[in-house]
């Protein structure tokens, strides 16, 4: 398969992430990737996305959110940064300690982890790279 | 499919309310929110609601989702009802193992199964 790279650079608006959301993921079916690839690398973006519109530029229309995605033979590459605060992620709580298995939010990080082979956070917790390898 | 209207149906089986995911994903948070309405309105209905949450055409799903579920769970719990979840297909049964919210969430493996284990009362 051909390489494929794709840069947006979007507000922060969740219609506008379904939107890049449903480019990056038509590129990696159309890279033949796995089901559980597809199933994983949809998640993690969902997660990635909504975090750094929500939680990193707080809905913030002024701030914009930038997202790189290289669609490769080997792997898939999803590079996404915000222009919020940042944040730790060793101060995110366990979200599956007991105490903390109702509490409706703080699962995002998890799964992207979970589901993706690499999860680098860099330039204070804004900008997040998920890789997931061909199955 | 709009999103002002709530990818689910309703039905009743005795006093048990079956809500059916219609919409192959439950990722998008204006979905999310139609459905978390809709569940929460059946839920304040009626003293002990039992409610029945069928995954069978469920496909793909968010952490904003399970927050929904949670939240549904608690308020279940908050009016001494009885919620269970069921025909989760497998995939989407390893994101409630990863999150360990099998532990907290009734998962049956069929809607009949699911029907039988509601308590009477």
């Amino acid at each position: 398969m051909q390489a494929k790279a794709l840069k947006f650079d979007i507000p922060s608006d969740l219609s506008e992430s379904r939107r890049v959301h449903q480019q990056i993921m038509a590129a990696v079916a159309d890279g033949g990737y796995s089901e559980d690839a597809i199933f994983a690398i949809k998640l993690a973006i969902e997660e990635a996305l909504v975090n750094a519109i929500k939680h990193g530029n707080k809905l913030d229309p002024r701030k914009r959110v930038h997202v790189e995605a290289n669609v490769g033979p080997e792997e898939v590459e999803i590079i996404i940064e915000d222009e919020g605060p940042g944040f730790a992620r060793c101060a995110v709580p366990d979200p599956t300690a007991d105490e903390n298995l109702t509490k409706c939010s703080g699962r995002g990080l998890l799964l992207m982890e979970a589901y993706m082979h690499t999860v680098e956070y860099s330039n204070n917790g804004r900008r997040v790279r998920l890789v997931r390898k061909r199955d | 499919m709009p999103e002002n209207i709530p990818p689910i149906s309703v039905v009743s089986h005795k006093d048990i309310r079956i809500v059916e995911f219609t919409n192959n994903k439950i990722l998008d948070e204006a979905n999310i929110e139609g459905i978390r309405r809709t569940i929460d309105s059946l839920i304040d209905e009626t003293d002990r609601p039992k409610l029945l949450l069928d995954f069978g055409a469920v496909d793909h799903l968010s952490s904003a989702a399970l927050g929904m579920l949670i939240n549904c769970n608690n308020r279940v719990k908050a009016r001494n009802g009885q919620l269970r979840l069921a025909n989760i297909k497998p995939q989407i049964l390893e994101v409630f193992v990863i999150t360990k919210l099998n532990k907290l969430f009734k998962i049956l493996p069929t809607r009949e199964e699911a029907l039988a284990s509601f308590m009477a009362g």
